[in-house]
């Protein structure tokens, strides 16, 4: 690998782990894009993205558990379900990759998630709402309040299909509906080679109605296993390559300490809609490189590459940008209790 | 990388999974410890103090 190589995955790991610690989800579905449009094939691809997003999850679950916000009851359930999913989905994309679908089927699953997601997140973020994101200054601690609890989840709690179990903030489901939630993200989670954050954490909210910041909490330490099941099967098919994983693992560790810290000091909601243009950028760039196969034009790679990595550039330094303005600010420069 | 590939199938997949495992806890402790050291400097000088 060229030294411009490495400096570019640990750049593009740099940018990524200040939006993972800032928003505790989003940037690892960058990162198996971002492989692609580089040329990698689909099975290295994914399997060096979970691994990378195994990496960088036990860094984020060593921080949140600190934190008290990991429902352990809950994150087990949830492995169960995922595992099964995983399995499921990377048997899809071997079985894809056979046929010589599995790179444009992936793109093209890429482009409606990552799109549907990047319009919810900018809408909410328009109209105010705090949809798709992560509020920061939740008690993890403290029973929900029924008014918080999203009408949906209402619904799906009121199913009483044993056996139920009652997870922290009081609230009580059934363990079906928890399996059923785990498959379906562990699905998308092998299938696309992300660690499923930014469909499973707006799920247990959304879905099961568990509070945000136990949501993030378990999310991150199902991930953590998820990310691991999933990086071994993989490997088991050679597609884990560590001279991608470590570069990009060793700057995400890094800016996963900068965004982490500037939670702390910026108001979060300034930023969610570069949060949701990035994600539109992302399907963007990934429509883009089909495109550039499907008409034959090379150049359209790099622009999609350019997509990728400037939309991550510009929602990392909004992030960056707004925690220095915040510290220079005399009102708030010494309010901050970041690490 | 690191003489991995010389393990067969499983024992290999373990191999690499554990290297991601521990490159990730060594980069917590050691940026956790850079971060201890150069934080109070960092704060002062982008806080103008």
């Amino acid at each position: 690998m060229s030294a411009g190589l490495l400096a570019l995955f640990v750049a593009f790991g740099v940018l990524i782990g200040v939006l993972f610690g800032f928003f505790g989800m989003g940037g690892s579905f960058l990162v198996t894009p971002a492989l692609l449009v580089m040329g990698y094939p689909s099975r290295v691809a994914v399997g060096s993205g979970l691994a990378f997003v195994f990496g960088t999850s036990v860094i984020a679950t060593l921080k949140h558990r600190d934190l008290g916000q990991v429902d352990y009851k809950l994150g087990v359930s949830m492995i169960i379900g995922t595992t099964v999913g995983l399995e499921v989905g990377k048997e899809i994309v071997l079985y894809l990759e056979e046929l010589g679908l599995a790179g444009n089927i992936i793109s093209v699953t890429y482009v409606l998630l990552l799109g549907g997601i990047g319009l919810f997140v900018t809408y909410e973020a328009l109209k105010g709402g705090d949809g798709g994101g992560v509020s920061h200054d939740v008690d993890g601690d403290a029973d929900i309040d029924a008014d918080d609890i999203p009408e949906l989840a209402k619904k799906i709690q009121s199913y009483s299909l044993p056996p139920m179990i009652t997870l922290r903030g009081g609230v009580q489901v059934s363990l079906w509906m928890i399996l059923l939630v785990a498959f379906a993200t562990g699905l998308l989670s092998g299938f696309l080679g992300v660690g499923g954050g930014f469909i499973r954490m707006p799920a247990l909210f959304y879905l099961i109605g568990v509070p945000v910041p136990i949501a993030v909490g378990t999310d991150l330490f199902e991930i953590m296993f998820s990310g691991g099941i999933g990086s071994f099967l993989y490997a088991q098919s050679g597609g884990v390559d560590l001279s991608i994983v470590a570069p990009l693992l060793a700057g995400s560790a890094l800016g996963a300490r900068v965004g982490s810290a500037a939670t702390s000091i910026v108001d979060e909601d300034e930023i969610k809609i570069y949060f949701g243009l990035m994600l539109l950028l992302g399907a963007l760039a990934v429509a883009v490189r089909q495109a550039g196969n499907y008409l034959g034009m090379g150049v359209l790679d790099y622009v999609s590459l350019a997509l990728i990595l400037g939309s991550a550039l510009m929602v990392s330094g909004a992030v960056l940008y707004s925690a220095v303005k915040s510290m220079r600010a005399p009102s708030t420069a010494g309010s901050s209790t970041a690490d | 990388m690191f003489g991995i590939e010389t393990l067969g199938g499983n024992a290999q997949a373990a191999a690499l999974v554990g290297v991601v495992l521990v490159e990730a806890m060594v980069l917590y402790v050691g940026y956790g410890a850079l971060t201890a050291a150069l934080s109070p400097t960092v704060r002062k000088a982008i806080g103008g103090e």
